[in-house]
């Protein structure tokens, strides 16, 4: 056993057993889950892409924060209504896109966007800054429904878990009564209500709606951590019970939570979209995606690209979200081990070891 | 048991009770019903407001107006089950008696082939952990979850079901299509079996021939213009319908399962005639599940015919073979009436329709027809709700089962030298069922809540469309109507599903001594 242990320090790899002593070696829980969320390759490019497209919609249009007034590098605002051009179109169909991402020496036109890479919608405006506008909803909503619905699901599970009793009782039949309402039903009672307060006054509502899976597994997490050691040390060394909540047992309970709020996030762009695919989300004049294509689904025989292009941000930014989740979870899942490779165990075996 | 149910039942209706109250008051806060009329001008409105004010309550406010609503609903002690009108004066109740089939119908085959096909992916996703097989079909998995279900209807629509209306005018299918299509099926068979490097070629070379030789025929035959099966293909895929049943079942090894089922093959066959003269005399919904309760009576005589000793699985195989012959025959009998159904004047030789539940102006006197129509309809919208709901039973099969491979009763079952198909489906498939049991049976009552965006984008008129009412004209007696159907069926899901769960497992116990 001691010749082994030695043999992995010299070897980088020697037996299935040293791989997995060599991962909790002096490393902090930190360090663990971030090791393994870098593992998964699926995750990692999901949260490339992900932060590639906040950064490209977020910076394509003119945005206005309280004083603070940034201009946007896309010409067109989401408002604009310039003349719909048919240059270049087929069959004399009016405002085609002029994306072109095939470059000419591969037999394509050019790269480049032109003048409206996404087309134009019947009335002229601008498609891209249209999509970009959605895109923007559509992500702030997700980032409010999850902070709002991460928040309060904590909150009332980590008090019902820690404090038990009657508190626990009341907290928790009040969370089964909100989480037998389907959740369309109700995002489309807040949503037709309040659509029209804006997007954020919409995610806010939504959000209240949102936390109840989330506070159930906190619950669960507090009961199992609270009768734990440690809670035990804290308290015999005087701790009250905020601390005790906050600065031991929450840090324990974070990979739960932070892997609910993932998956609230990435049920809350479909919640949002097909609110407003319903009619019961975003209103005109504001855009969202799934206003987008609810908008012109009748024209997809004939102008296909009012259709795809919002369905490809749904589908892109849903998907990285729903990777981000499954990496994360891999990654606080302390039963994960790092699999061994065939590649690494042929290699094992060859070197003698077993 | 009588009082565990007693306490459940009990704690349900506490839970459908606050539930009901919060949506009811929610949602009388938040919209005014008389809202469009009182800035009319029309010297009708005052009028109108007065009669649904009487007629709604809505002089009543809204905590109290819920106790009058729940006083209705207690009628259903007394049998005379009461939701309060809707605005135009109708029954909420009749209203929901026409919704309700119509969901139901929409929604039940797509559950049974997501959760048989997500099982099935799932299962064999776990069994190749790590593969190529299983990175795609998590990514697939991942990819359906991410899918607007509004946006996928309206890709099939259009390449589904305009570009098959198409292809039908001239079905012959192009080079390049049978081309691919081979080689995808050669590498998804070639991925599912897996094994040695020979071996996967083997079978990757075999399935893309058998493949492009299915496909060339089916092209050069016009199948898909004329389709049919007759008794000689009914029979040919009843032979491979036994050994797959059998071999899934049972395994290959027990002879009597074997043989059952190869009988049931034939007598398939030998009944091919005579089940097409009952067709023909009296067709109906009524014969069919007569004919079904006697496919499977005859399945289970023969079963217990051919097993010597252990019945019960052999008459399970052969009644799952003869079951799924029965399938095919009926299948048969609609493709016979294919050609006069998709020529006739309703149809026009478009067959697949993109929206409606049914078509009204065909002949509705004719069983085989409106059955196939029903069937055309219900294409798009199952494979709709297939493709979004099958994605997580794969994820929940495949995670199930690889937790259960690692257990130690497996290793023993390896062990102690059971073949690898014992192994996995009575040791390890079993065990995955019981918690899977439960993520389907609460599954189905979401599915209900999923399906009213379904509704709305391919034109069916059930709960949905209710909904959709009673949300856009404040009508809360129509939404609540809405509310506790899909919520009673989702609190009941969930007892339903911890019954289930201790019946399956003998460890869970739900009656303390």
């Amino acid at each position: 056993m001691f010749g082994r242990k030695r043999k992995s320090v010299e070897q980088d790899i020697a037996t299935p057993v040293d791989i997995s002593t060599k991962e909790v070696e002096g490393l902090s829980q930190g360090q663990l889950v971030r090791r393994r969320f870098f593992r998964h390759r699926g995750a990692v490019i999901s949260m490339i892409i992900l932060s590639a497209v906040i950064i490209f919609v977020f910076s394509a249009l003119d945005e206005k924060l309280g004083p603070f007034k940034y201009h946007g590098w896309w010409k067109y605002k989401f408002t604009d209504q310039p003349d719909l051009s048919g240059a270049g179109c087929p069959n004399g169909i009016l405002g085609c896109p002029t994306l072109h991402v095939i470059p000419s020496f591969l037999g394509g036109k050019h790269f480049g966007m032109g003048e409206h890479p996404f087309g134009q919608d019947d009335i002229g405006r601008d498609y891209f800054s249209l999509v970009m506008r959605g895109a923007q909803r559509s992500l702030l909503v997700m980032f409010i429904i999850g902070a709002v619905g991460g928040i309060i699901g904590t909150v009332i599970g980590a008090i019902s878990g820690f404090y038990r009793g009657w508190i626990d009782a009341v907290l928790m039949r009040f969370t089964d009564f909100i989480i037998t309402i389907p959740t369309i039903i109700i995002g489309s009672v807040v949503g037709y209500h309040f659509g029209n307060l804006g997007v954020t006054f919409l995610a806010f509502y939504l959000g209240l709606f949102a936390w109840t899976g989330l506070s159930r597994l906190v619950r669960g997490e507090f009961l199992t951590l609270r009768e734990r050691e440690f809670v035990d040390a804290a308290r015999v060394a005087g701790a009250g019970d905020r601390r005790i909540i906050f600065k031991h047992i929450l840090p324990n309970a974070m990979g739960v939570i932070i892997v609910s709020v993932t998956l609230i996030m990435s049920g809350a762009i479909l919640l949002e979209t097909a609110l407003s695919y319903l009619g019961f989300g975003v209103v005109a004049p504001d855009v969202s995606l799934g206003l987008l294509i609810s908008n012109y689904q009748d024209s997809f025989t004939t102008r296909p690209w009012l259709f795809w292009y919002p369905g490809l941000f749904i589908v892109m930014i849903a998907l990285s979200v729903n990777f981000i989740g499954d990496g994360l979870r891999d990654a606080f899942d302390p039963r994960q081990r790092r699999r061994i490779s065939r590649k690494e165990r042929s290699a094992n075996s060859k070197s003698g070891g077993n | 048991m009588i009082a565990y149910l007693g306490r459940r039942f009990s704690v349900l209706l506490v839970i459908l009770f606050g539930s009901s109250f919060i949506l009811y008051n929610l949602a009388a806060v938040s919209g005014d019903p008389l809202e469009g009329l009182r800035g009319s001008l029309d010297p009708k409105a005052k009028a109108t407001m007065a009669s649904l004010t009487r007629n709604l309550n809505l002089n009543v406010p809204p905590p109290a107006r819920y106790f009058i609503w729940l006083k209705g609903i207690f009628g259903v002690f007394t049998g005379h089950i009461n939701f309060g009108n809707t605005r135009t004066g109708e029954a909420v109740t009749t209203d929901l008696s026409h919704a309700i089939p119509t969901t139901i119908r929409l929604i039940l085959m797509a559950t049974v082939i997501a959760i048989v096909l997500g099982i099935a992916f799932g299962i064999v996703s776990a069994l190749r952990q790590y593969s190529r097989f299983d990175y795609a079909m998590t990514f697939v998995a991942f990819l359906m979850y991410s899918l607007p279900i509004f946006w996928v209807a309206v890709l099939l629509k259009q390449y589904l079901a305009i570009g098959f209306n198409n292809f039908l005018e001239k079905p012959t299918i192009p080079l390049p299509v049978i081309i691919v299509s081979s080689l995808i099926s050669g590498l998804f068979w070639g991925a599912v079996i897996g094994g040695e490097r020979r071996k996967v070629q083997m079978i990757f070379a075999s399935a893309t021939l058998v493949t492009a030789a299915m496909t060339t025929f089916l092209s050069v035959t016009k199948w898909f213009g004329d389709p049919g099966l007759g008794p000689i293909m009914i029979f040919g895929l009843g032979v491979g319908i036994a050994f797959t049943v059998t071999f899934i079942s049972t395994g290959l090894t027990n002879r009597p399962a074997l043989k059952a089922s190869l009988a049931m093959a034939v007598i398939g066959l030998a009944l091919y005639y005579p089940n097409q003269w009952l067709f023909k005399k009296h067709s109906g919904t009524g014969l069919i599940i007569l004919m079904a309760v006697a496919t499977l009576l005859i399945a289970a005589l023969v079963g217990r015919g051919f097993a010597k000793i252990d019945r019960r699985p052999v008459m399970r195989t052969s009644m799952i073979t003869a079951f799924l012959i029965g399938i095919l025959t009926f299948a048969d009998r609609l493709m016979q009436n294919w050609i006069p159904y998709s020529s006739s004047d309703a149809i026009n030789g478009r067959p697949v329709p993109t929206i409606g539940e049914a078509n009204t102006l065909l002949d509705s006197g004719n069983y085989w027809f409106t059955t196939l129509d029903t069937v055309m309809h219900l294409l798009l919208p199952t494979i709709a709700l297939t493709l979004i709901s099958f994605a997580a039973y794969i994820r929940y099969s495949r995670g199930t089962l690889l937790e259960v491979l690692n257990q130690d009763y497996i290793r023993t079952a390896r062990a102690k030298g059971l073949t690898e198909r014992t192994v996995i489906m009575r040791h390890a498939f079993r065990n995955t069922l019981i918690p899977l049991t439960t993520i389907i049976v609460v599954d189905f009552a979401s599915i209900i809540g999923g399906a009213i965006i379904t509704e709305r984008v391919f034109g069916w008129r059930g709960m949905g469309t209710l909904f959709n009412t009673a949300i856009t004209s404040f009508d809360l007696n129509l939404l609540m109507g809405v509310f506790f159907v899909t919520s009673s069926l989702a609190v009941l899901a969930n007892l339903a599903a911890d019954l289930l769960y201790s019946a399956l497992d003998p460890r869970i116990r739900v009656v303390g001594k």
